[in-house]
Formats: structure tokens, C-alpha cells, sequence
């Protein structure tokens, strides 16, 4: 076991060297750039000249990748042009409050969907089964930011329920009440594709696993339904989800960029959106990075805990 | 058949009961607190060092929190002292004397002298200080006429320029002449921007990114105490999310309302405010080649745009009708007996045939959304279709607003015929000079990417930038206006006017043209 973890770290090093200079190449091509942003109406070429110049973008790409490269190993992100300030301050400041609305949201569709999958599976053709069918298909159809915008509009501007935005109220917040009744909106809309997406596989993968023959075996031998549900197939259908919930965790951690600007969340994907449209170079590779990085090590403990869950998976 | 729905059914009933007691029934929706002016605005602020920033977003916090040597008077765009009680300015121009108010503090406890004022020019225009890479300072070109700061006594700063500038006033009125506490700036360095340090009516008290930026009250203003305890500025950047916290009351006040949301807002919880300011929204012609290089089509285009449809219809209201390339709101300079091109497709089509003109193929630059472009996208194709109706066969192309800006800037010869564009600017000066004279062609540095050319209109720009009377310069402004709306370098389209919404728990608000937000004289029951 940490023998394959130990080389699913090295085989990392060039996804990680690759993800750094594809990022780095889209900054670089996009058309536009910072001082463009900072000085608006008032870039003339000549200004734009100045400025760039001044923030060090005048020297050759391959140059600049390469200083860029060499900081980020020596864990220096450098300075975001906009904000004025250290990118891996802000990015660390923000990545807190993702971290907050893409869990709940990841736990909750991860708890739901496999619940919801599993319901439909043991009453196949049943009205719960149907029920879950439909309520999925909507989940899957309706995109999260709409959701989240309808939200609003009932739980807050006509019922006056919960707040519309923010992660705490400005005064008199703070503590753990607070905090739950600014993220059960977000965290909800985030959360709704994911579960659909997540109950339709582990819908099917049951329905398969109960046709086997143990499953038969089991039920002739007289074990309980439950038991046979809950112990016989889901452990053997977990193996085939999990890696789906890997990758899940990617997908909630990028419709966060929508639902955090939907409900002004303070979280890593409104600052994404705001430093690729400010040409905010270092603080776009930064941030996307440290992202990638995240997800990386997130699906490497998905392996693991498949690799420990599955003994059938030969150690490669 | 297995129990597991009943256990989950009970489990769920459990939670959702559980929920609802202790989220929803917290009672009444949590109101503002009082005497705390909470501020709904459209984004998070870049940086709150008036030197380093340019969005207006960022000045609204910054009017509050830092004063400049001089102010625009309250509800005008007219220059009156603040921290500089008086001055004088010499025959020739170019020397500039502030006798400063004796009696400032900064909010860290130094005091306002001479050479803080000179500390701070210093920082932007010199770049061997010691504190200029601070910076990048990319407003710094407004007073890139200063050749020099001088301290001559602790009460008094001289400045002196290497040639007349008579918007030099105006500028130091502008955000980036508010005065910053070199103490603080020696302390933070870069940071400075994120711990301001200024002698506003209001002092910095905290910043979280993307939450909130807290500003508490000065209890030692020069000016008199403000009007509420605290103000929070919230960036809340989806219009819709906006709109929503405004109508449920999670924010007091909010700026730059959707034109679409305004009627939500039109009961008696509510007041909406408007202000016309310094902004004029144009599209820019190529007059260097294609069709635009005659005037008579020129004006064609301009009589052929409905501008009363785009201003009523598309922006519902909230803006008007522009005349030519001065905004009314520069009362002093503007020339009121202009009346704007009239919306006549007749004419239009007259002047092509005279023009011998037809089936002429454009190329227009819209795009999506930037600083003061209103609603672009609606916009460009409301005027597409008019003038499609006289003939022109009008290709949109679209783009981001910083590519869009890359795209225009440097000049639209052989890429386009027309651009939209618009400008907000603190003095009659800045937009003509910069965008209508032969000298700010593109090559040369300036924003004239239609390559306009009239040697008077030349000449009576760099006649009103020279004179320190204000009479003067009037008239030359009034008659530049006239030649421009008559020669239609532009298409005149309209003057936003900048609208904000307040709970009626705010009293004693008001907008100003200068578009920056003043909130010391606010208050709140």
C-alpha cells in the first residue's frame, strides 16, 4: 500500500509540472492584459506599455514561466497586480470558505445521492423509485445557478427565511447558526446535479449487483432484506462509485464558481472569475494551481480508499 | 420487505423539524443594525490607496475615508477648499500656492503638513522615492504636469508645473489627489492598500476579502461628526443578488440598480435617486477611410439612431439624451442651446444619396459589458437595426471588455468602421482633449481611434487647457462643441444618469454628479 501511494506521489510530479504550464499558456494567449484592466478608458498604448513594463510582463515568456515556475517551488505564488496583495493570502483566506461550501455540498450529494440510488435500486418500478427517477432528471436538467436564484427569491425576498448572501452576517454573526443559515441555500443548489448524477449510478450499479448469484444465495439462505441491501450489495457496489465521487469532487468544486457568485460567497471560484477578467495573471495560475493540486490529492485518497475497500484491485 | 424508508422517512421529519426550529424560526429576518449604513456595492474593491486605483467602485470607499487638498462642492462639479484653506495661483499658470488647514489629524495621529502633502506627489511622480514602488500608480498622468512640490513653510505646499493646466484643480479634487498619512505608508509599504490611513470623516476599522470593508465613524473630523456610527460596504457583484438583499433588507442601500429592477423599487419602503454625472456613452466612426471619412454620412448615422427609443426603451430611463460630446452635468462649460440630432431616417437617407452612398457595409465593435457602457450588447443591436432601416448593412462583432479596450484603443483603422465607447470623466477637459484632437490619434498616444482632425477644434482645446479664467475657457469649451456636433466625429447617445436605492430608514442621502458617494452627512433611523 506504501509502496503504490509513494509512486502515485511521483507519477504526480509531471501532472503537476503539466498543469502548470498549460495554465500558464491560456494566461498568456488570452487576449488582454493587466494594464489594459487596471487602467480602463485610459489605456493608451503607450500606458499599457509603461504598466506592463512596470509589473515585469515585458520580458520573454519562456523567462517568465520559468521565474514563475521557480518561485512557486520554493512555495512563493507572488503578488497579485489587482488586489495588491500576496496570492497565496488571499487564495489560503478564500480557499477556507470553499472548502466550507463545497464540503457540505460534497457530503451532502454524496449522502443523498447513494441513499436515493439505493432506495430506487431495492424498489425498482415502485412509486419511491419513480418518484426518485423524476426528481433526479430535474436535479440533472435544472443548472445550479438558476436554482440558486429561485432559492432567493422564495426563501428570501418572499418568505424572509434566510439570507440571500454572504457566508456570516455583518454584525452580530459569526458563530455556528449563523454560519448554517447562510450556507443551506448555497450548499443546497451546489449540491443538486451532484446527488442526481450520483443516485442515477448508484441506482444502476445496484439494480446490477442484485442480479448476481450471491445476492440470490444470500436472499434463499434467509437473510434479511435490509441486511442483504445494506451488507452484500452495496459494499460490493461502493467500489464502482467511489471513483465516480472522485470525480464529482471536481465537479462541485467548479459549479462552486457559479453558486458563489450567485450568493456572494467569499470563496476561491468568485475570485477566479474576478482575476481572469482583471488579467490577473499570477493570481488566475495561483489560484488554479492550488486547485488542481487540491483535487489531485483528493482523487489519490479516493484510490487509496478504494484500493483498501476493493482487495480484488491487484496492487500495480 | 425492508424497513429502511420508515427509518428514513423518521430520520429525515426529524432533521428538517430540527432545521426549521433552529434556522427559520429565529424569528423576524435579521434587519440592519441601526445607526449602521450597510452599502450594497458592485464589486470588491481592488485596493484602498487613492493612488493606485481607478474604478470607481473603489472611490466610493475612498471619498469617505481620505480628503484631498481641495473638493467638489455638493452637488456641482465645482472645486471648493478642504484641507487646503486657501490658494492662489499665479499669473502665468504655473505656480500653484495651498495654505493648508493647520489643524488635521490623521487617523493615526500625525498631522497634515506641507510635507505630507509633498510625500504623497512625491510617491507617485518620482521614481527614485524611496516609497514608489508602492505603486503602480496608473492614474499618476493627471498630474504628470507637476514639476515640482515644493514645502515652503509647514502650512504651505507649492506646486509647480512645466506649462498652464487649468484642469490641475479639478484632478486634485479627483480620488487620486486624496491625501494618505506617509507614516502609514512607511509602516505597510504594499500593504498600505489594504490598512488605509486617511483624514476622512470615516476610519478604517476592517477589510474581508469578499465580505465586507467596515469603515467607523471620526469622531475628531475637521468637518463636523458623521452621520451614522459605521458604514459596511458589501460587494455583492450578480445585480439579481443585489436586488434580492435590497428587497429583503439585508443591505440599506444599494448602487447602480439594474434599469430593469427599478420598479421592484417603486413603493413606499423604498427611495430611488438619481443623478445625472459627468458620463457621455458615443459610438466612435472610423473617419480615416470606409464610409465614415464623409461627414455627410456621418451625420447621416447620427440622425438615423432612435436615441430616444435606446434611452427610454433599453435603459429604461436611466439615462438621457446626449447632444454632442460634452455632458450637461459640466454646467459651467456646457453649451446649452445645442439641441441633439433628431431621430429622422428621412434625412439620413437624403444625406446618403447626397453622399452618394448606398448598401455601405460596416463593421461595429460592441462589447459585452465594461465600466460605464450601460447595456451595451441591447444597445448595439437596438442601433444596428436603425440603421439597417436607412440602408447600412451593419455587422456586429462582440468582445470582452479588455480585449474590446485592446482592440479600440489603439485605433480602428482597417478593423473597423464603428466602436461604442464611454467615458466618465472630473473636467471638461479630459475626454476632448484626449480622444477629439489630432494629436491624441492612437500612434501618438492619445484615445482618438476614429482619427478625427479640425485644426480649430484643435486650437480651442489647447486655448481652454492653458487659461486659469474660468469664463474663458467656457466659451472656448461651448464653441469646440458646436464644431464637434456638427462635424459627428461620434454618434451622441447618451448621458447615464446614476441611480441608487435606500430603505426609507435613510435619511439625508443624495448623489452626486461627480459619481462618487459621500455618505458623512447620511443618516439612519
Amino acid at each position: 500500500m506504501l509502496r503504490y501511494i509513494v509512486r502515485r506521489l511521483i507519477s504526480m510530479i509531471p501532472v503537476f509540472i503539466g498543469i502548470t504550464a498549460i495554465v500558464f499558456l491560456i494566461m498568456s494567449l488570452i487576449p488582454g492584459d493587466p494594464a489594459t484592466a487596471i487602467l480602463g478608458s485610459y489605456a493608451t498604448p503607450e500606458n499599457v506599455a509603461n504598466l506592463n513594463a512596470k509589473l515585469g510582463l515585458d520580458k520573454p515568456l519562456v523567462q517568465r514561466y520559468l521565474i514563475w515556475l521557480g518561485n512557486l517551488a520554493q512555495g512563493d505564488f507572488g503578488r497579485s497586480f489587482s488586489l495588491n496583495r500576496p496570492v497565496l493570502d488571499e487564495i489560503l483566506e478564500r480557499f477556507n470558505a470553499t472548502l466550507v461550501l463545497s464540503g457540505t455540498a460534497y457530503l451532502l450529494c454524496s449522502f443523498f445521492g447513494i441513499l436515493a440510488g439505493l432506495i430506487s435500486a431495492a424498489r425498482q418500478y415502485e412509486i419511491s423509485d419513480k418518484l426518485i427517477t423524476f426528481t433526479v432528471l430535474i436535479g440533472i436538467s435544472v443548472p445550479s445557478f438558476f436554482l440558486g436564484m429561485m432559492l432567493i427569491v422564495f426563501f428570501t425576498v418572499q418568505l424572509r427565511w434566510l439570507p440571500a448572501s454572504g457566508m456570516f452576517a455583518i454584525y452580530g454573526g459569526g458563530d455556528f447558526v449563523d454560519l448554517l443559515r447562510h450556507l443551506i441555500m448555497p450548499a443546497f443548489a451546489l449540491s443538486f446535479v451532484a446527488t442526481g448524477v450520483i443516485a442515477r449510478l448508484s441506482r444502476s450499479t445496484m439494480l446490477e449487483v442484485l442480479r448476481l448469484e450471491y445476492i440470490r444465495t444470500a436472499r434463499a439462505k434467509g437473510v434479511k432484506e435490509f441486511r442483504v441491501i445494506t451488507r452484500h450489495a452495496f459494499r460490493s457496489a461502493i467500489v464502482t462509485i467511489l471513483p465516480v465521487l472522485g470525480l464529482q469532487a471536481g465537479f462541485v468544486l467548479s459549479g462552486s464558481v457559479y453558486i458563489e457568485i450567485v450568493f456572494q460567497w467569499p470563496g476561491i471560484g468568485r475570485m477566479l472569475v474576478d482575476a481572469i477578467l482583471t488579467r490577473d495573471i499570477l493570481l488566475v495560475q495561483g489560484g488554479v494551481v492550488f486547485v488542481a493540486f487540491c483535487y489531485v490529492f483528493f482523487n489519490l485518497a479516493v484510490d487509496v480508499l478504494q484500493l483498501w475497500l476493493d482487495p480484488r484491485i491487484t496492487r500495480r | 420487505m425492508f424497513k429502511i424508508t420508515q427509518v428514513v422517512r423518521t430520520l429525515i421529519a426529524k432533521s428538517v423539524l430540527v432545521l426549521s426550529l433552529g434556522l427559520f424560526s429565529m424569528g423576524v429576518f435579521a434587519q440592519t443594525a441601526d445607526n449602521v449604513l450597510v452599502v450594497g456595492q458592485i464589486a470588491e474593491p481592488k485596493s484602498l490607496d487613492p493612488a493606485t486605483v481607478t474604478a470607481v467602485n473603489d472611490f466610493r470607499i475612498l471619498m469617505n475615508l481620505y480628503d484631498g487638498l481641495v473638493r467638489y462642492k455638493d452637488g456641482t462639479l465645482e472645486v471648493e477648499p478642504a484641507l487646503a484653506n486657501s490658494w492662489t495661483i499665479s499669473e502665468d499658470g504655473k505656480t500653484y500656492t495651498f495654505e493648508l488647514r493647520s489643524d488635521v489629524a490623521f487617523h493615526d495621529g500625525t498631522m497634515v503638513d506641507a510635507e505630507a502633502v509633498k510625500f504623497n506627489f512625491d510617491r507617485m511622480l518620482d521614481e527614485n522615492h524611496p516609497y514608489h514602488d508602492t505603486g503602480p500608480f496608473p492614474l499618476s498622468f493627471f498630474f504628470s504636469a507637476i514639476e515640482n512640490v515644493e514645502a515652503v513653510d509647514a502650512d504651505t505646499v507649492q506646486f509647480t508645473l512645466n506649462a498652464p493646466y487649468a484642469p490641475f484643480l479639478s484632478n486634485l479634487a479627483y480620488p487620486t489627489g486624496l491625501i494618505a498619512s506617509p507614516a502609514a505608508i512607511q509602516e505597510s509599504g504594499k500593504d498600505f492598500g489594504r490598512n488605509p490611513v486617511g483624514t476622512g470623516a470615516f476610519k478604517f476599522e476592517s477589510w474581508k476579502a469578499n465580505e465586507s470593508v467596515i469603515v467607523t465613524r471620526n469622531d475628531n473630523y475637521w468637518d463636523g461628526t458623521a452621520g451614522t456610527e459605521a458604514v459596511v460596504f458589501r460587494p455583492i457583484t450578480d445585480g439579481n443578488t443585489r436586488v434580492a438583499e435590497m428587497l429583503s433588507g439585508g443591505i440599506d442601500m444599494m448602487v447602480e440598480v439594474p434599469p430593469v429592477s427599478l420598479s421592484q423599487f417603486s413603493g413606499s419602503d423604498f427611495s430611488i435617486v438619481e443623478q445625472a454625472g459627468p458620463h457621455v456613452w458615443f459610438l466612435i466612426l472610423n473617419a480615416k477611410e470606409g464610409p465614415f471619412s464623409n461627414k455627410l454620412v456621418r451625420q447621416a448615422a447620427n440622425y438615423a439612431i432612435n436615441k430616444k427609443a435606446i434611452v427610454e426603451d433599453v435603459l429604461e430611463g436611466t439615462a438621457a439624451i446626449a447632444a454632442g460630446p460634452t455632458p450637461p452635468a459640466f454646467a459651467w462649460a456646457y453649451n446649452d442651446e445645442l439641441e441633439p440630432y433628431p431621430y429622422d431616417p428621412e434625412k439620413a437617407k437624403a444625406l446618403l444619396k447626397e453622399a452618394g452612398v448606398s448598401d455601405a457595409k460596416l463593421t461595429f465593435y460592441v462589447t459585452q459589458g465594461g465600466s460605464g457602457m450601460l447595456d451595451p450588447v441591447a444597445m448595439g443591436t437596438a442601433i444596428q437595426a436603425d440603421l439597417a432601416a436607412v440602408g447600412f448593412d451593419v455587422e456586429i462583432q462582440t468582445y470582452e471588455w479588455n480585449t474590446f479596450l485592446g482592440e479600440v484603443n489603439p485605433g480602428l483603422e482597417g478593423k473597423a468602421d464603428m466602436a461604442e465607447m464611454a467615458w466618465m470623466t472630473n473636467d471638461p477637459d479630459t475626454l476632448p482633449y484626449l480622444a477629439l484632437r489630432t494629436d491624441a490619434w492612437p500612434d501618438k498616444g492619445g484615445f482618438n481611434s476614429g482619427y478625427y482632425s479640425n485644426p480649430m477644434v484643435d486650437e480651442l482645446l489647447e486655448a481652454a487647457r492653458s487659461s486659469v479664467d474660468q469664463a474663458e475657457r467656457a466659451r472656448l469649451y461651448r464653441e469646440m462643441q458646436e464644431i464637434v456636433q456638427d462635424d459627428a466625429p461620434w454618434v451622441f447617445v447618451a448621458n447615464w444618469k446614476q441611480n441608487a436605492v435606500t430603505s426609507n430608514r435613510v435619511k439625508n442621502f443624495s448623489l452626486q454628479p461627480s459619481f462618487l458617494l459621500l455618505l458623512k452627512d447620511v443618516s439612519k433611523q
